[in-house]
């Protein structure tokens, strides 16, 4: 790789860090906004995230006395994290100087790392709605990270690379071809991203009702900064998500490394992806319900069943 | 390797029947459980009218009708009545709870898609693939019959394993001819019909519908 090809690579690689971290809460507004239809609300509008985050960064921040450092390092922890995962990610343009750092594997560590952090923490200050939250967020990863390991196990098989850009490039840049397999993973990849990001049937993003909350129990503790950037960090995180659920399953248009032409054209189809998905995941949450807690294994089950006949489908066909 | 568009397509309505299979395994209300049987009939008969399509055989259109006709829209009808008459919507009680039957279910579709490599691999067809499929349905089907106490669960795991079978019929092997694919098609239809007297001569007898109830012998 000469000199200019690899400053070129690295401003790609900076444009996509930046748009993502930008563009995250966005999402989650655009989440919000939908739901708010359907739901007959007016909504919030898509800028409200912002505005939350605005305001909570101007707040003084209250920690408790017997916090350690662990509660404090935690939100730039998770927030790096997530930052990183959406860097690895191919979102805007394949072939990415950093997407060669990592894997499909290392990215699920990645977003394990993040989840470790933010469980260790919410139990360090000592409340019975930190340890609880935290031993629920547990539970519900145990049972989605298998899930989500065979579903890039099964797109890996049929691309025969861990690597996302490789991926990415053998699904996209390929003669049409239906995958049984891959839609039995996309499947499960609803389910998982449902769980791993608090929404609906698993958890409620929106409540702050202690019996069904996992995931607002383990940050009930933060205020101020920490509480911007671990919400920051969802927003993210569902960013992520979504990115990695189009990588995998709708990868077609996304620009080549280096062609800056194609550029804005891979924009505005990132952004009706996105925005589709966005609407999506609102429609998907507005009609189901809540499932009671002990209803989430079985739940997470069927995502690692669906996977995991996705893996056996590609063995038998080869599709 | 690249196989046509149409093979691609009943490779994934395949994929999608197992998976209906494995939805009825989990399903817990009788209702629900009946929809996804007119569901798996659907399946069945656009891919049999796929296969038609591209093998340009014209009695498998026969078939592809017959099959809407009669595993979308009567047998749904028959066991719909049935269970209005019969008053049972409650849930399905099964033997084994749902997950661990999930988890034998996998065994069984890794046991199938070993057992039918072999064979498909003495087969020329592009389809050979679906052997497996088939077989897994099969397989997953008895497992149902197997796991379920309700004699009307029983009997659509009966006829779902009859789509399995006739699955690997049309798909494989290009289908039968008519008049076997007809004798089978009355045959699941008066076995239907038949099985609905048995329900109310069992529940007569025994005022309930758990065939747990047969095992007992009378002392009077």
């Amino acid at each position: 790789m000469n000199n200019p090809h690899l400053i070129l690579a690295v401003l790609f690689q900076l444009t996509q860090l930046l748009l993502v971290v930008l563009a995250a809460p966005m999402l989650t507004g655009w989440v919000n906004q939908c739901q708010a239809w359907l739901q007959n609300r007016s909504g919030a509008g898509l800028l409200q995230p912002y505005r939350v985050l605005n305001k909570l960064f101007h707040k003084d921040a209250v920690i408790a006395d017997n916090a350690s450092w662990l509660f404090r390092i935690t939100p730039y922890i998770v927030f790096a994290c997530m930052w990183l995962a959406a860097a690895i990610i191919p979102i805007l343009a394949v072939d990415l100087p950093f997407s060669q750092a990592a894997d499909v594997i290392a990215l699920v560590g990645v977003f394990a790392l993040a989840r470790m952090f933010i469980a260790l923490a919410a139990m360090d200050i000592g409340t019975s709605f930190g340890s609880m939250g935290a031993r629920r967020e547990m539970l519900v990863s145990f049972l989605a990270e298998p899930a989500l390991l065979m579903v890039f196990f099964t797109a890996s098989m049929i691309s025969h690379s861990t690597q996302l850009p490789g991926i990415v490039e053998a699904l996209a840049h390929h003669q049409f071809v239906l995958y049984p397999s891959l839609a039995f993973a996309g499947l499960a990849f609803v389910i998982v991203l449902l769980a791993e990001n608090a929404r609906i049937p698993v958890d409620n993003p929106s409540t702050h009702l202690e019996l069904t909350m996992i995931h607002e129990a383990m940050i009930l503790e933060y205020s101020a900064r920490h509480l911007a950037l671990i919400e920051w960090a969802s927003s993210l995180k569902l960013f992520a998500y979504i990115s990695i659920g189009i990588a995998l399953f709708l990868p077609y248009g996304i620009a080549e490394m280096g062609n800056w032409a194609g550029l804005p054209a891979a924009i505005v189809l990132l952004v009706g992806k996105l925005a589709l998905a966005g609407a999506a995941l609102a429609l998907l949450e507005t009609v189901s319900a809540k499932m009671r807690i002990f209803r989430a294994p079985e739940f997470l089950g069927t995502a690692f069943l669906l996977a995991v006949l996705g893996l056996l489908i590609h063995f038998l066909l080869g599709a | 390797m690249q196989i046509p568009l149409a093979l691609q397509f009943v490779n994934l309505l395949a994929s999608m029947l197992l998976l209906i299979v494995f939805a009825m395994l989990a399903q817990r209300r009788i209702l629900s459980l009946i929809n996804l049987f007119a569901w798996q009939g659907a399946l069945l008969a656009l891919s049999t009218f796929v296969v038609a399509y591209t093998t340009a055989q014209h009695h498998l259109y026969y078939s592809a009708a017959l099959t809407l006709l009669l595993k979308v829209i009567v047998l749904p009808w028959l066991l719909h009545r049935l269970i209005r008459k019969l008053n049972i919507r409650w849930d399905v009680e099964t033997l084994l709870n749902i997950p661990t039957t999930m988890l034998a279910g996998i065994a069984l579709v890794i046991f199938s898609f070993n057992l039918a490599a072999p064979i498909s691999q003495m087969s020329q067809g592009i389809t050979r693939g679906l052997i497996g499929i088939a077989l897994a349905s099969v397989l997953l089907s008895l497992l149902m019959m197997l796991t379920r106490r309700k004699a009307v669960t029983q009997v659509v795991a009966f006829l779902s394993l009859e789509n399995g079978l006739f699955f690997a019929a049309t798909s494989a092997t290009q289908g039968m001819p008519l008049v076997v694919e007809l004798g089978i098609a009355l045959d699941v239809l008066v076995a239907t019909f038949i099985f609905g007297i048995f329900f109310f001569q069992i529940r007569e007898t025994f005022d309930s519908l758990d065939i747990t109830h047969m095992e007992k012998l009378k002392d009077d």
